[in-house]
Parts: structure tokens; sequence; C-alpha cells
């Protein structure tokens, strides 16, 4: 007897709160469009927030609102761009790739420290503490904050204490960029080739003695440029990021240290390193 | 102009420090367990000094291989490993074969501590998780006591210390029982006074409430210790066990209960373990509280006589809930923070 | 007259006490540093947009005249602070690490260094704006070492009201001794200040709290308050960080600053002692910002003293005049050791911002061997304003920025207080001052994007 009372209980008491749940389902679902996790699933996943939304869940939200673009997504490239755009039946939108860029060229090689700096190591604290060790203020402290932000395993440090950016990974998701406190890292479009590797104020001997290969604002590229395409500014040069049609090598040939390079692809290969320390 | 011998340095404020280092906190936390171990030594003889020296030497041993194994520079010389070693064997019967000892202590090194990342990241106390191992593969050799105070103490061992590895061996002194023991099973109370001296059976270090007191205010003196942790589990178990008591006159008092067992020992020395406690002002209070209940449950209705240990544990475990529950008041928020 | 010692000296709650290192300097009267060639005059000496040169290459100044005119509310005046003549603007190297634009002034070696247009304003007659522009226009910053322009402390938003003008006497960093001589040699300059102040604010009472380890300068301004001046000595325990304006008011009025709020929510209003002074001085000769008293002090210098010195002057001519710096000196510091920053080189310039010059040999650089957080809880008995750095500095080392939000980060003010208590070395103001940096940026860029 007692026995069919603990199972007649529990059969009970399973039955009211199976229909509790049924209830549960039917009164309190949200219906979501299906599309949105499917768009999901061909999005990368890397919830890095490039999109400037926050993650890929709302980015999907929005590209299938119509809110946004398939090519606002930098990371999953074109292909994936195109794969959306033609499971959503819009439109893939066009985005140039662009590749993060170090302005700043001065390696351990080059550029020297003028104090030891005790403390942990990561840019962002060494930063905190008079700027860092190193001599030229506006440089690449070398301590690899870079290098632990980027998510696409992009990034690694260079025999020469800089970052690499490796031009095939690089999605542009823009981590370095935010996480240097120096902000030397820019995103420039792949059709940019001409690149000022430095971001130091001074002028001529001053900027060399922190840097053998600052730019010294001497204004020898903006004269060999096409008019307009290279402007002096607080004795740096700055290219114009939206001509792309007037970029010529001819601009970087007589620069006197080697700060404005002509880009193939990526930057810091070996070769032209080391060519450009010779000229020196 | 100037000519320094060095290229300055650039370090981060603030550029003073206080004098005290932490494998200074640690070596003072083994000088405060000195007495406390002296007097297990006169008390158990050489059974107590082979246990401790085993417990210890294997705990600093067992560090030392892991840090060499894994290329790191050994970390024995912060002193901790020496603590939880003589920690673990003060919580032994005295006469536990040898091997069982040094069994947890490298238990209580390999897998409650460094398994866990190492000093600082253990979650329980390595010593107490390393009894708790032992005590769960041999629980009748762990709650078997030897008598203090035996005559021959400094000439002889128990022959049960050399048991060969996997055999308890025998146990020749007929097994002392504890004051909790005897409370528990045979309603014989000991004396208070005993008791508060150390004159009677336990385990190796948990038996002069008066030393292990002694080494608690050395600490609390030199800013070391969180004095609230012992008081406040003190206070609740009087206060529990008080008012059982009242009620119930076969119960044992306040008083036995403070001074009986691991309650001393695991108060001041195993609770306040920084690492596993609370760091709130508010969590320390309620890990002390649940400590002391625990402890009082277990030794009034539980199973066991003893209740110290596992009520320890379960204060490390819920220490890091304390920790997000129970977060102190932040400066100009709240009542104080006259947010008009 | 020393009736307030009977009673138990004020002071806030928790905090730390690294002994004050005051015995180099505290009995040295204030020196007044000889001219040198050439001054280097930052536009960026305060916190605050940078002032805008008015001067251009090529022209003469004279000592006291305008240089560089506030750019916007939060920014402050610039002032030759010899005479001579304007020979570059550029970036220049900073206490700050940075190269910083700059005016480089050389010295006229023919003038008189006459103060520009000097002369007693009767501030009687002028309305309490009239004063608060004079202040605005003499390029007055906190003189304590933050270096926020006074006007803007000073200037009463509408609807508020200021009931207490706190001067800040407290001097709290080891090692500096500027305060305490100021308040011992420049008694009337400070009552002058103090009234000036009071009555741009509006306050009914006047506070000046001091460390009690400045008793003969607490006893000497007791003696000589003004009869019809509502201002009290308030001695206070040393302890470190009573200078902080939080704990300071928490000190004399026992009321906690609301958490994000500043003093003027509880109608309070702080300054530092040696800018109260440097107002009175404003109104009695008409000089603005153009030196300030700096300790120059610290086992690493031959002869430690309190020295006048115009702004601008490099370091190294000052440690010239010190005597020189001992062999192994290993670290400079703008500031008290607490919460003064390393400089990189000698070449800085003294700023408005620089109460004292610490000089460190090998000997006073502490331990950096770091051992794990053991979590003894001696930061949070440290932490002044109640945070829990262990669980902040765990929460730092992981990333994990947001969650350091939800447990107060951005009401830690970087005192140190628990990276001086912490026995394991943890560098965790550092690691603060990175979670800190990272989280503005990004809520900047929250809000750049609605």
């Amino acid at each position: 007897m007692e026995f069919l009372t603990s199972v007649g209980f529990l059969t009970g008491l399973s039955i009211v709160l199976a229909l509790l749940l049924v209830f549960a389902n039917r009164k309190l679902s949200v219906y979501e469009d299906p599309r949105i996790a499917q768009v999901q699933d061909m999005l990368p996943g890397a919830n890095c927030g490039a999109c400037g939304v926050p993650g890929c869940a709302a980015f999907s939200e929005e590209l299938v609102a119509g809110k946004a673009l398939p090519s606002g997504c930098s990371v999953g490239g074109p292909e994936t761009a195109e794969a959306i755009a033609s499971f959503l039946g819009i439109d893939a939108g066009s985005a140039e790739r662009k590749i993060a860029r170090l302005l700043c060229a001065g390696g351990c090689d080059v550029a020297g420290d003028i104090v030891d700096y005790a403390g942990f190591s990561s840019c962002r604290a060494a930063a905190t503490v008079a700027g860092g060790s190193k001599a030229c203020t506006w440089g690449c402290l070398g301590l690899a904050d870079c290098e632990v932000a980027c998510d696409f395993d992009a990034i690694h440090m260079g025999s020469t204490g800089l970052p690499v950016v490796d031009a095939d990974k690089c999605t542009a998701c823009g981590d370095c960029v935010d996480i240097c406190p120096k902000n030397l890292f820019e995103l420039h479009s792949e059709n940019q080739k001409l690149l000022v590797q430095c971001k130091s104020l001074l002028a001529g001997d001053d900027a060399t003695d922190l840097c053998q290969v600052a730019c010294t604002g001497c204004g020898i590229c903006a004269a060999d440029a096409p008019a307009g395409l290279i402007e002096m500014k607080n004795n740096l040069a700055i290219v114009d990021k939206n001509n792309f049609f007037d970029q010529t090598e001819i601009a970087t040939l007589r620069c006197p240290t080697g700060a404005i390079i002509w880009l193939d692809g990526q930057q810091f290969p070996k070769e032209q390193r080391s060519a450009k320390l010779q000229k020196i | 102009m100037n000519v320094l011998n060095k290229t300055l340095e650039i370090r981060t404020s603030p550029h003073l420090k206080s004098a005290v280092s932490t494998d200074q906190i640690m070596m003072h936390v083994v000088i405060a367990l000195v007495p406390t171990t002296l007097f297990a030594i006169y008390a158990f003889g050489l059974a107590a000094l082979l246990i401790l020296s085993v417990t210890t030497f294997t705990a600093i041993l067992t560090e030392h291989i892991y840090c060499r194994l894994n290329n790191k520079e050994t970390t024995i010389t912060d002193w901790s490993a020496a603590i939880t070693g003589l920690l673990l064997g003060l919580t032994l019967p005295p006469a536990l074969p040898l091997w069982m000892a040094a069994l947890g202590s490298v238990a209580s090194i390999a897998l409650v501590k460094l398994l866990f990342g190492g000093l600082g990241y253990n979650i329980f106390n390595p010593a107490l998780g390393g009894r708790a191992i032992l005590q769960a593969a041999f629980p009748v050799a762990i709650t078997t006591w030897h008598p203090a105070f035996l005559a021959d103490r400094f000439s002889s061992i128990p022959s049960s210390s050399f048991a060969w590895p996997f055999t308890t061996g025998t146990y020749d002194a007929v097994a002392g029982a504890t004051p909790l023991g005897n409370m528990k099973f045979n309603q014989v109370s000991t004396d208070v006074t005993d008791m508060a001296m150390g004159l009677t059976s336990g385990s190796v270090g948990e038996t002069s409430a008066v030393l292990i007191l002694l080494g608690g205010a050395y600490l609390v003196a030199r800013n070391m210790m969180n004095w609230k942790i012992p008081v406040v589990i003190f206070i609740t178990v009087a206060i529990l066990s008080g008012i059982v008591n009242f009620f119930n006159p076969n119960t044992p008092t306040p008083m036995f209960m403070l001074l009986s067992g691991g309650m001393m020992l695991g108060a001041v020395f195993m609770a306040t373990d920084m690492v596993s406690s609370p760091v709130t002002d508010r969590g320390i209070i309620a890990y002390s509280v649940i400590i002391g209940i625990m402890v009082t449950v277990i030794r009034l209705w539980g199973g066991l006589p003893e209740g110290m240990m596992y009520a320890v544990l379960m204060g490390n475990a819920v220490s890091p809930l304390l920790n997000r529950s129970l977060k102190s008041r932040v400066y100009g928020t709240g009542k104080k923070g006259g947010a008009k | 007259m020393f009736n307030f010692l009977s009673h138990g000296n004020k002071t806030f709650d928790r905090g730390v006490h690294p002994g004050d290192f005051k015995e180099q300097t505290r009995t040295l009267p204030i020196e007044r540093m000889p001219l040198v060639d050439e001054y280097i005059l930052p536009l960026s000496q305060h916190l605050g947009g940078p002032s805008k040169a008015v001067v251009s290459v090529g022209e003469k100044v004279i000592r006291g005249q305008l240089i560089a005119e506030p750019a916007g509310f939060v920014s402050a005046a610039l002032h030759a602070s010899v005479t001579g003549t304007v020979i570059a603007i550029e970036p220049r190297p900073h206490p700050s690490g940075r190269f910083v634009e700059s005016i480089v002034i050389k010295r006229d070696p023919y003038s008189a260094q006459r103060l520009f247009d000097e002369h007693a304003t009767d501030w009687k007659k002028m309305e309490p704006a009239e004063l608060l522009r004079a202040i605005q226009q003499g390029g007055f910053v906190g003189l304590g070492g933050a270096a926020f322009p006074t006007h803007v402390k000073l200037s009463v938003p509408p609807g508020k009201k200021v009931d207490f003008f706190m001067i800040n006497a407290a001097e709290c960093e080891p090692y500096l001794t500027s305060d305490h001589r100021v308040m011992l040699e420049q008694p009337e300059a400070i009552f002058l200040g103090i009234r000036i102040c009071m009555k741009i604010l509006g306050a009914k009472r006047a506070y000046l709290g001091a460390e009690i380890n400045k008793l003969d300068a607490l006893a000497q301004l007791q003696s000589q308050i003004p009869a019809d001046l509502p201002c009290e000595i308030v001695p206070l325990e040393t302890k470190y960080p009573q200078g902080a304006e939080k704990m300071l008011t928490e000190a004399v009025l026992k009321r906690e600053i609301p958490s994000g709020k500043l003093p003027i929510d509880i109608q309070v209003v702080v300054n530092n002692v040696g800018t109260v002074a440097a107002i009175g001085d404003l109104f009695r000769y008409n000089q603005p910002v153009i030196e300030r008293v700096v300790t120059m002090t610290g086992p690493g210098i031959q002869n430690p003293r309190n020295l006048l010195i115009p702004i601008g002057t490099k370091l190294t001519e000052v440690i010239e005049f010190c005597g020189g710096m001992k062999e192994d000196v290993r670290q400079i510091l703008f500031g008290g050791p607490m919460m003064g920053n390393a400089v990189r080189s000698t070449d800085v310039p003294i700023t408005k911002g620089t109460s004292g010059v610490v000089f460190f040999t090998e000997d006073e650089m502490v331990s950096t061997k770091e051992y794990p957080c053991i979590r003894c809880m001696r930061c949070v008995d440290a932490c002044p304003v109640y945070l829990n750095p262990t669980q902040l500095g765990a929460l730092a080392r992981a990333g994990h920025y947001d969650d350091m939000m939800d447990l107060n980060i951005m009401d830690c003010m970087e005192c140190g207080s628990c990276s001086y208590a912490c026995p394991s070395n943890i560098p965790l103001v550092q690691s603060f001052r990175v979670g800190k940096a990272l989280l503005r940026e990004k809520m900047a860029r929250e809000r750049a994007e609605g």
C-alpha cells in the first residue's frame, strides 16, 4: 500500500510539473527570426566587436534586420560576406580590406633606452611610469601588449622588439589599436602603399638622437611626391589616406632615415629592413 | 655635472614599502608553532618527533621536486611548505604509521596546494585537506590514539610507527581515548584544567590549549593573524553549546567544547590560514560563524567525536562565495556615505 | 595656546604609517635659487587642456608677464618666470616623461629682474567674481602636486553653496617639507589667501589641517590667527594619505565625500596651503605663479634644501646648486615617494606641481621580488576608501577590467597605500592605473559611438 502511495504521488507530481512546463512554453515563448541563428552560425564567432556591435549574435540581429551589411564583418572576409548576402538575399556591400600598420620602426637596434624600467612587463604598465624606458617617448615599448591582445595570432614580436603584423592573418578588428598605449597602430587599406613609420614630433638631430630611423620632418618626401599627397605637420610627414592613385615609390627614395617606406603587403619583411639599415 | 654609477631606474609609485614580506609572515607562523611543537614532543616523545619530522620534511621535498619538474625556481624558501608539513603533523595521532604520515604530506602539498596553482591559489587549507584524505583512506589508524606521557616515551617508539607501507602495523600500547571520544562514546567528561594544559591524549599538537593560544597571541601582536576568526569561532561554539548544555546537562559544557580536540589548533592556526579564508570583513565574520556552527553540530549530533577539520574545510569551501556576496562598504556609499 | 594638543589628534580610518623622513630638511629655511641662463616653461603644467602661447620666438618678455593663456575653462595661464627673450617654442622633456610643447626663455643678464607691474591690490573692494578672475589670470594651479586649476576649484556651480573652506597642510608625503616651511615663514600670506578664498566662496568657516609632525608651524599659526578670521587650526595624526581631499574632510568634519562626488557636494572646498599663500602674494605684490617652494631632499643629494625656485628651472641646475648628486643615485622622484613619479633624466624643468624632488640611492630602493598573493588583507586594512585591492589585483591580472568596475575601481585615488602594505610586493597600484586607463578609454569610445 505504502509503495503504491509513493508511486502515485510521484506520478501526480510529475504530471503537474509537466503541465506547468507546457504552459510556460506556450505563454512565455518569444518569437525569434530563425535566420538570426543561421546567420550567426555563418559568422566567424570571434566576438571581437570590429563590426561596431558587441558580439556576433548582436551583429546577426542587425544583419537580419537590415541595419548592417555583411561586409561589416572584417574578420570573416569577402567569402563570408558573400555567403551571408546570398542567404539573406541582400547586397554584401563593399569594404576594402584593411590591415593594422605600426607607425614606428624604432626597434632596439636603432632606438635605445634612456633609463631602466622595473615593473611588470606590459606596455600599458610601463607607459604609466614616466612613459616607459625608451628614449623616444612616441616609440614602441616592445612589451607585447598587442601580441597578447590579438585574437587572430596575427601579431608576433620580431627580433628587434617590434610587433610584426602578419598581413594575411590580420582581420582589422582593431584590438591592437585600442590596447597600444602609444597609439602606434592604424588600420590602413591594403591599397595604401606609402607608410611613415614614425610618430616623433621632434625635428632634425633632436629626432635622430633618440632614434636612427625617425622622421626628421625634413620634407623631402613631400617635395618629391605629387603635390598634395604628403603634408608636413608637426615635423611629421602625413600621407593622404584617400589618394591611392597618386602614390609613388619615388617619395621614399631620398628619405635620409628611411622613415617613409613603400609597402608591398607585409610591413617589416626581413630583406627590406636590413637594406634600409645599410643605407644609414 | 654629476656622473652616476648606473643609469637611472623608473618604477611605479609608491617608492616606499612596509618592512614585512610574505616569507617573513610565513616564518613567524612557524615560530608561533614552536611552543606547541616542543610540548608535543615532550608529551609524546620520540613518536611525535618522528612524525613531525617526516611530515615537514616530506612536504618541503614534495614542493621542491614539483618546482624542479616544472623548471621553476624553488618556492620552499617562502616557508609555506614547512607550515603545511608541520601543521599536518600536529593534527595526526602520534603512533600513526610514518608511511601514512608521509603520504598525507605529499597529498597536502601536491593535491591540495600545487594542483590548484601553489601558494595563494589553493581553495582549501593544505594541511587539513591532506588530513581529510588520510581520514578517508585510513579511518581506523587515524582515530587510534596513543596515550601521552608514557614513561618510556623517550626511549622507545611505538611499533606501529614503523609499519611497512600498505600495512597498519600493530598497536602496542592500549589506545588512550581522547576527551572527545570519552565524551561521545562513554559519556565521561575530562577535567578542564588537564585539557587546557594538555595533559590528555589526542593528536600530536592538539593537546595544549594554552600554548596554542600563546602562539596565536604572538601572531596577533605582529599583525600576522586575524584575531577575529578564532574569537568569533569560540564565541559561536560557546553560545551554541551553552544553550544546548542548559537544556540537556549531559552534553559537554562550553568550556569542554573549547578546550577539547582540535578546536584550539583548528581555530587559531587552520581557520586563520589567510589564503583559504575570506577577504572582506563581513565575510570573515560569516566564515567564522559557519565554522563555529558546523563544529558544534558535528560534535553534538554527528557520528564523529571531532568535527573541527570538516568545519574548517566547509568554511574554506564557502569563502569564495562569501567574498562575492558579503562585500565591504565602499567609502562614500551607503548610509555613512551621506548620499543625500 | 597648546590646548589643542590635549585632545586626540583627528584622523581618518585605515591608511598606513610609512614614517615621515622629514628630518633632513624640516629645519632648513627657504632659500632663493639663483637665476640661471635658460628657463623651460611647458605649456602643460596642470590638469586640463594645454595653454596657448601668446608670445613668439624672438620676443622680449618681462618677469611675471603673461606668455600663454588658458585654452578653455579647465586650463591655466602661464607667465614668464624671468626677464629675457623667447628663444624657442618646441617639444622639450617634461617630468611626466613625455615631450611637451614648451616656451624656452633665455635670461637677459643685464635686467634687474623686476616684477612686471608690481603693486598691491585692494581686494576688499573687489567682487568675488573679480577676485576669481584675478586668480585665473594669475595662472594658479594646486601647488600640492596634482596641479588642478585653482579657479575651477574656487568656482561654486549654480545651485551649490560652500560652508567650509579647508586648507590642506597635511603634507602627508614623507620627505617633503615645502608646505611646512611655507607655514612657518609666510603666515601673513596664508591668512590673506584664506580671507580672499573665503570671500570668493562665501564660506562661513575655514579649517587648516596639518599633521602633528609640524607642531612648530601649527603652534605659530595658532598664535597668529587674526581675531576676526573664523579659521581653526586642526592638528591631524601623522598618517598617510592624510592629505587626500576625502581623508582630510573625513578627519576634520567627520563626513565622507560620496563616491564619485566632489567635496563641494558636501559644501566643502579644499585647497593646498602653498596655493593659498601664493594667492596671498598675488594680492600683496600682483605676483602670478612664477616661482614655488621645492624641497630638494633624499639620501642621494649632497646638500638637501628648501628652495624657492622660478618655474622652468632645469633640474640639472638645481642639483648643481645643491652640491650635486651622490654617485650611487638610482632614482629621482618628482613629488614624494608615495605618489611621486620617477623621472627619466635631469633635463626636465621644475613645474608648478613640483612640491619636492627626492633622490634615492640603491639602498632606499625596495625589493621587487614578487610572491603570490596570500590574501593577508593588509591592503584591505590599508585602503582609505575601503576598496578590496586583493580582489581587484586578481581581476587586473586576469584582465577582467569590467568586473573591476563593479568593485568601484574608479574610486581608487592611486595613493599607493595598498602597494605599500603588500608583503608580496605585488604592483597593485600600477595594475589599477592600467585598468582605470583602459576603462576610461572604453567608456570614451562607447560615448563616441553613442
